[in-house]
């Protein structure tokens, strides 16, 4: 039998809203382990209180992102191997949201920010409407498509230093997801989008820093989204202006 | 020792356009109340001049010209990734052959003085 390498030092944030702190475990290292898999072993084997979410253990429902070794991360994605340090390992809620519980993170602030950016569907028709074609060939179509396989994870969100510097700040997922919309033929609240998108905490806070488009896990560009709408809101400016 | 979640050349480059930005606001007020004295003090600017000689205030001469030429750049480089819908390759490219021709004009400038 192979002798099972050294135990994983598991540094967990423990605690419930602003206090806490870290509860050290030692898990047993195992062949292609994830992050996700060293969490639920703590939870099952070791202290069944730990709190901590997720869903679908594959990728798909975005419900299990927690910061490993203070980045941002898909814990079901992420290979122990691949980012424990000195089989250390460092595990804490997503950066920038409130703690409700343990590994738990409060998304009530992302999610309302993602309505405040006007990022849900503005109908142009009603059922009894004939369909409106959608070409796929169009640069508009194709800006759209880039950013919306989006799963709402709040990775982009908890990497962003401006979302940590101005709470106000709607942040890269609420911004994507609206640049999606404005460039969708099927959708009608441009002109909503685009004013919701240019207040105090829209678009121009952004500072490219890019942390966003680095840490997505579905390798999706808010950053490069952030600047559509710092163009469109710019355009849009200058055309009412003119207008007026 | 944990890495921070920001350590990518995006980041550094977001703080070094930051960090020359504030050390150029700095230096501005300064670079002025110097040229004042052209008409204020003359006798004051030309003992200011001569210091200039020092190896140590041209190296931090150097230090300014980089600061500049980092700031001037580092803001191209967000103009064409805010207003241009280029594709990054080509916003890269441009950048590199803005700098190339900054590093070749610089140079011969330097070269003539």
């Amino acid at each position: 039998m192979v002798a099972e390498a050294q135990n994983l030092k598991v540094s967990v944030w423990r605690g419930t809203g602003e206090t806490g702190e870290f509860e050290t475990f030692d898990v047993p290292s195992r062949e292609s382990q994830t992050v996700l898999d060293v969490v639920s072993w703590i939870q099952q084997q070791a202290d069944p209180t730990l709190t901590y979410r997720f869903a679908c253990r594959v990728g798909m429902c975005g419900s299990c992102a927690m910061m490993v070794n203070g980045i941002p991360r898909w814990t079901c994605r992420t290979h122990v191997k691949k980012v424990s340090e000195n089989n250390t390992l460092r595990i804490e809620p997503l950066r920038n949201m409130p703690v409700i519980k343990d590994l738990v993170a409060d998304m009530d602030p992302f999610f309302d920010k993602w309505v405040s950016a006007e990022a849900l569907h503005h109908p142009t028709s009603t059922r009894n409407d004939a369909i409106t074609p959608v070409d796929a060939t169009t640069p508009e179509r194709q800006a759209a498509d880039a950013g919306i396989e989006c799963i709402n994870c709040g990775i982009c969100y908890a990497a962003c230093d401006t979302v940590a510097g101005n709470p106000d700040y709607l942040g890269p997922a609420a911004l994507q997801r609206a640049w999606t919309l404005l460039n969708d033929a099927k959708d009608g609240g441009r002109i909503a989008i685009l004013d919701a998108v240019s207040g105090s905490g829209g678009c121009h806070n952004c500072h490219s820093m890019g942390s966003c488009t680095r840490y997505c896990p579905n390798e999706l560009d808010p950053m490069s989204a952030i600047a559509g709408l710092k163009r469109e809101t710019f355009r849009h400016a200058l055309r009412r202006k003119r207008d007026a | 020792m944990m890495r921070p979640a920001r350590s990518h050349p995006l980041w550094l480059a977001f703080v070094l356009h930051r960090i020359s930005g504030l050390a150029l606001a700095l230096f501005l007020p300064l670079h002025f109340w110097v040229l004042a004295k052209a008409l204020t003090a003359p006798a004051q600017l030309d003992a200011f001049l001569r210091l200039t000689d020092n190896p140590a205030v041209k190296l931090a001469e150097f230090g300014l010209v980089f600061l500049l030429a980092v700031h001037f750049f580092g803001g191209l480089r967000l103009l064409a990734l805010e207003l241009l819908p280029w594709p990054a390759r080509h916003k890269t490219l441009a950048a590199a052959a803005v700098a190339l021709a900054f590093f070749v004009s610089g140079t011969f400038f330097l070269e003539a003085i």
